[in-house]
């Protein structure tokens, strides 16, 4: 089922003119119709979860909103998609923006925003371009200004470009961006709902929740809701790359086993050069890869499937996580120990520097992996490395300190054996990859 | 002081600082840098800066500690075209290893370094959301996805051609 991106390959649907001749804007109408009160309540009853990453109910975030007399209340989206294996909002943006758009109208409205800010990433330089294109679009039709439709509710929306930092997706360090600082989050509480952009209250979402907005008004939150499966409702975007023959955006509803989304034809299409399934990570880089056997199935034998919950099923220990949807998958010829240490280094480089488990940790975890790449490593850095992570990992103002080391940690818990062959076979590991081993072998077993 | 954007980049200068309210004029430090950056031969020297900080009515501190975190803003000259190739997971798993040997080759500097005609810098960046699209670069304001060897050659060609037609 696609709500979100079912129009994308309609001619000129980046234009106002065929996105409203395919029934796009008629969500605001429907919602300048409701209270504003109401609107929450829709998004509520749909059980839309924040798409960024974190899964927090969006309603719920937004009913947090302070609402003071006489302070500006902001909306900020959050389009500086950066989690490596993340490229859906991209997908949006550049051929849905005014989907984007009709859901910030409504947004703002909810929540009685007057000026609404989508903050994108910097390199995404040309999609700035779309995006104003249909604002100015929208202002020209009157969806945006000074007492839109005659409601006297006014809005309008700016575009800020980042210039290169994984850490403004954080929402504090996003605010800070925006007010023309360093990246640097701030220490929660205050909230962004309560003290967010210039101290006024404040609601930061990403593009996709703030697009299946439309959706949920259009067709009413309790049929959004049925849709899906247990807290996992409505759809999802998922951008697929890595190994496989068919690297793109897919938009699923939650019920799909991981494995169809893998070979199935109309996802990934399986692994190229009849290759194997090694590893996978699910939900973008931070969350644990997962070999292939725990990938497929769960820990007690259910089938995994691509949604909130049976993916973090079994924990850590023995799952994963949704994330944002950036589903990277692993060939048999990838090597688990310079895949990590790509991590790593992306990590330390995004690091903004505040807290010293974070700013010093990424960087030692990045040489000890380098160490282990290069043949230069000990068993002992393999410990090293398990207690480095453990270190930083809730010690930290900001999740980047988590996002950090959840993949180092899962890396050593689930092929610890190819870590190890690193180190005692520091020649051949330079020319050859271990392979599957034998997590790869129980998978066949499981299968079979 | 002779430093000066162009009356276009004036009026830009004082949209971008319209779209926050009044007294906030500080938030439009990012895209004025941006703004800078192309305007003044691809980096941001000191005097770039201290203009920028003049325009906006903030300390020059201000603008070099922002300047300095954000990886876009070049804090020393680059060549004509800047080739930024990713190298973060999923890109390395589709091979951005060997694109980035390839352009190292072909041009004959390392990564981090510009061709001694000033034309080609080349730098190994971390993810640029382009992961299903693998091995690609920025270049420019756009991107160059889905490289092999002959693309990169392509786009080496291209850009002399353009340089020539520029000069």
């Amino acid at each position: 089922m696609k709500l979100l991106i079912d129009k994308a390959n309609i001619e000129g649907i980046r234009f106002y003119k065929a996105y409203r001749e395919n029934g796009g804007y008629a969500s605001v109408e429907k919602a300048f119709k409701m209270s504003p009160a109401d609107i929450v309540e829709e998004i509520k009853k749909s059980g839309l979860r924040g798409r960024g990453g974190a899964g927090f109910p969006t309603g719920m975030k937004w009913s947090f909103l302070a609402k003071p007399e006489g302070v500006p209340r902001y909306l900020v989206c959050n389009a500086d998609e950066s989690e490596p294996g993340t490229f859906k909002d991209r997908y949006l943006m550049e051929f849905l923006p005014h989907l984007l758009i009709e859901g910030l109208i409504v947004s703002s409205f909810a929540l009685g925003s007057n000026r609404t800010y989508i903050y994108i990433r910097g390199e995404y330089a040309w999609i700035t371009d779309i995006l104003e294109h249909a604002i100015a679009e929208a202002n020209d039709n009157g969806w945006l200004g000074k007492n839109i439709l005659g409601t006297g509710f006014d809005c309008q929306i700016y575009v800020q470009r980042g210039a290169g930092a994984y850490i403004c997706g954080e929402e504090t360090a996003l605010i800070e961006s925006l007010e023309g600082k360093r990246g640097n989050p701030r220490i929660k509480p205050p909230f962004p709902a309560i003290k967010g952009l210039w101290d006024s209250p404040t609601v930061v979402n990403n593009v996709e929740t703030l697009a299946a907005v439309v959706p949920i008004i259009n067709m009413g939150g309790m049929e959004y809701a049925k849709i899906g499966m247990g807290k996992s409702t409505g759809t999802k975007l998922i951008s697929a790359c890595g190994n496989i023959n068919k690297p793109g955006v897919y938009e699923i509803d939650m019920t799909i086993s991981v494995e169809e989304f893998i070979y199935s034809d109309e996802y990934c299409g399986g692994i190229p050069n009849g290759k194997r399934l090694k590893a996978c990570i699910p939900g973008g880089s931070s969350v644990p890869i997962l070999p292939a056997n725990l990938l497929l199935k769960t820990a007690k034998g259910e089938t995994r499937l691509m949604n909130y919950e049976s993916l973090s099923d079994g924990g850590f220990a023995t799952g994963s996580m949704m994330g944002s949807g950036g589903f990277i998958v692993l060939d048999e010829d990838q090597c688990i120990v310079r895949h990590t240490l790509t991590l790593a280094r992306f990590y330390h480089h995004e690091s903004c520097g505040q807290c010293s488990p974070c700013r010093e940790g990424t960087g030692w975890m990045k040489r000890v992996l380098y160490n282990l790449e290069y043949g230069k490593g000990k068993l002992s850095d393999i410990d090293l490395l398990w207690d480095i992570q453990r270190k930083i990992e809730g010690n930290t103002i900001c999740p980047l300190g988590d996002a950090a080391a959840w993949p180092v940690a899962a890396a050593i818990r689930h092929f610890r054996d190819e870590f190890e062959w690193h180190v005692l076979n520091p020649e051949e590991s330079q020319v050859r990859n271990f392979g599957l081993a034998h997590y790869a072998d129980q998978l066949e077993t499981l299968t079979a | 002081m002779s430093l000066q954007f162009s009356e276009q980049s004036l009026s830009k200068v004082q949209e971008m600082i319209a779209r926050y309210p009044e007294g906030k004029q500080k938030s439009a430090l990012i895209p004025v840098l941006h703004l800078a950056q192309d305007e003044f031969g691809g980096w941001l020297d000191v005097p770039v800066m201290d203009y920028v900080a003049t325009l906006l009515n903030i300390t020059p501190i201000e603008v070099y500690e922002v300047a300095t975190f954000y990886s876009m803003y070049n804090m020393k000259p680059v060549g004509r075209y800047l080739f930024e190739v990713c190298q973060t997971g999923p890109c390395m798993l589709r091979g951005s290893d060997d694109i980035i040997n390839y352009i190292k080759t072909r041009l004959g500097i390392s990564v981090g370094e510009t061709t001694p005609d000033g034309l080609f810098t080349l730098k190994a960046v971390e993810c640029l959301g382009a992961c299903g699209y693998a091995p690609m670069m920025q270049l420019g304001k756009h991107y160059r996805e889905h490289l092999t060897p002959e693309k990169v050659d392509e786009i080496i060609e291209e850009c002399r051609k353009l340089s020539a037609i520029n000069n």
